[in-house]
């Protein structure tokens, strides 16, 4: 059992986290930007996808993890598609039998994940090249990475866009113009290029803290 | 093992279809009961909206739909061209099947919304938007004239323009218009959003989405005259 790895060992740790600065998919290898601006007008739905690419990515990386050495070279591609789709079906096929409401508002875009490129891509850089227990901590964490842009981009979408988090009421129904007020929700935010520019904002930030991103 | 070789490409992706053909086949019976369950309920919810009912919900969203459902909704049966009632299943009749048969042979469902004393007539329709199948309920008053109130659904037209058509802001619209003009079948007519005097017969459209706003007239157009010959019925009793 010395020889084994620990599944929180500091490698794996590395591994979960690298993708929440360093690695991030979206911010700094800007993949699955499409998802991103379309479900991102509410927290909700944004929390719905979120989960599901982290379970499709992890899910994924696992699988083709655990066959790496049996795949033939030539068909690899379609195996990895067939893999991932299938994890994609059964994902949107749970979320119509759980959560009818939430995935008729993801509609296109739970079957759309598996032409999210954070999933291809995790599966050709690392899970074809590494035992299961990595590519699975690789896949979660850059599935969460991927979901916690998504959160934030939607928690400020959803506040200044809709005022209100989760549906629920935050910025006061007095404050608004129509009922004597000085507020008015910014309907641009609901648009899809101001996810956009809430995304450039984040790289932004994140670039400005993390001098190692900076090109020479 | 050789992984490259023509024999082994082929069995393996033989397999690998059959393992996960078997798993997704499974899985879509497994879950095949909640999701036709959750799709009668939101059918159920379209229909108590097209009479302004099961806007706010409360409680356990099924429990409430189905009680609601019960309340109002009083009868359902099959109409044929000729306008007769005949034997069915109005409920899970599929409009879209309907629709491909000569008209002589379309059975057609209506459902009948009882409120205290209103008696309200409601009538799927269904067309084609701009990308996909858009549909929904018509309610009407009984002289079978007036429109009550509507409730529309789309598979895919865009978000924030033609997808409006899904909100009560658009489908209260239609509220107090009417079917027939000097006792002939018009229907409603979407018009561009300000480029004509509202009438009786005539509401806005949603700008900026001006093919799928004339796909809701045509739809109402097309799939009520379905009706033509029970709105005759009615109006000779």
């Amino acid at each position: 059992m010395s020889q084994k790895e620990h599944f929180f060992s500091a490698k794996n740790r590395k591994l979960f986290t690298d993708p929440f600065n360093n690695g991030n998919p979206i911010t700094v290898l800007v993949l699955g930007i499409c998802s991103a601006l379309a479900v991102t007008v509410k927290l909700q739905p944004a929390i719905v996808m979120a989960i599901s690419v982290t379970v499709v990515t992890g899910c994924s990386s696992l699988i083709i993890s655990l066959i790496r050495k049996t795949i033939p070279t030539r068909i690899r591609i379609i195996v990895q598609l067939v893999v991932v789709a299938a994890l994609v079906i059964l994902v949107d096929q749970i979320l119509k039998a759980c959560a009818y409401e939430i995935s008729k508002q993801l509609s296109v875009f739970v079957g759309l994940i598996i032409t999210n490129c954070i999933i291809m891509g995790r599966i050709e850089a690392f899970a074809l090249g590494n035992k299961p227990t990595p590519s699975l901590v690789d896949g979660l964490g850059n599935g969460a990475a991927y979901g916690a842009i998504l959160v934030i981009v939607a928690f400020v979408r959803e506040l200044f866009g809709s005022g209100s988090l989760f549906d629920i009421r935050i910025i006061p129904e007095s404050w608004y113009v129509k009922n004597g007020g000085f507020y008015e929700n910014n309907g641009l935010i609901i648009l899809p290029p101001m996810a956009l520019i809430i995304l450039g904002i984040i790289i932004w930030v994140h670039r400005s803290f993390n001098k190692s991103l900076h090109e020479k | 093992m050789n992984t490259n070789k023509n024999s082994y490409t082929l069995i393996y992706s033989t397999i690998m279809v059959i393992i996960v053909a078997a798993a997704l086949a499974f899985a879509a019976d497994a879950l095949k009961n909640p999701i036709n369950k959750n799709r009668e309920i939101e059918k159920k919810m379209n229909i108590l909206m097209s009479v302004g009912k099961a806007l706010e919900i409360s409680g356990e969203k099924n429990l409430f739909i189905e009680s609601e459902y019960k309340k109002y909704i009083k009868e359902e049966f099959l109409v044929n061209a000729k306008g007769e009632r005949i034997q069915g299943d109005a409920f899970n009749t599929d409009l879209k099947k309907e629709y491909a048969k000569p008209e002589q042979e379309r059975k057609l469902p209506v459902f009948v919304c009882i409120d205290k004393d209103i008696k309200l007539y409601i009538l799927p329709v269904r067309g084609k938007g701009l990308w996909g199948a858009i549909w929904g309920y018509v309610s009407l008053k009984d002289d079978l004239n007036t429109i009550y109130g509507t409730n529309f659904d789309h598979a895919s037209e865009t978000p924030g323009l033609g997808a409006q058509i899904a909100t009560r802001n658009f489908q209260e619209r239609f509220s107090g218009k009417k079917l027939f003009k000097n006792s002939a079948f018009v229907s409603v007519q979407v018009i561009k959003e300000g480029s004509a005097a509202l009438d009786d017969y005539k509401v806005d459209g949603i700008s900026g989405s001006t093919i799928t706003s004339k796909a809701v007239g045509k739809m109402m157009l097309e799939s009520l005259s379905n009706y033509r010959a029970f709105f005759g019925k009615f109006s000779n009793q």
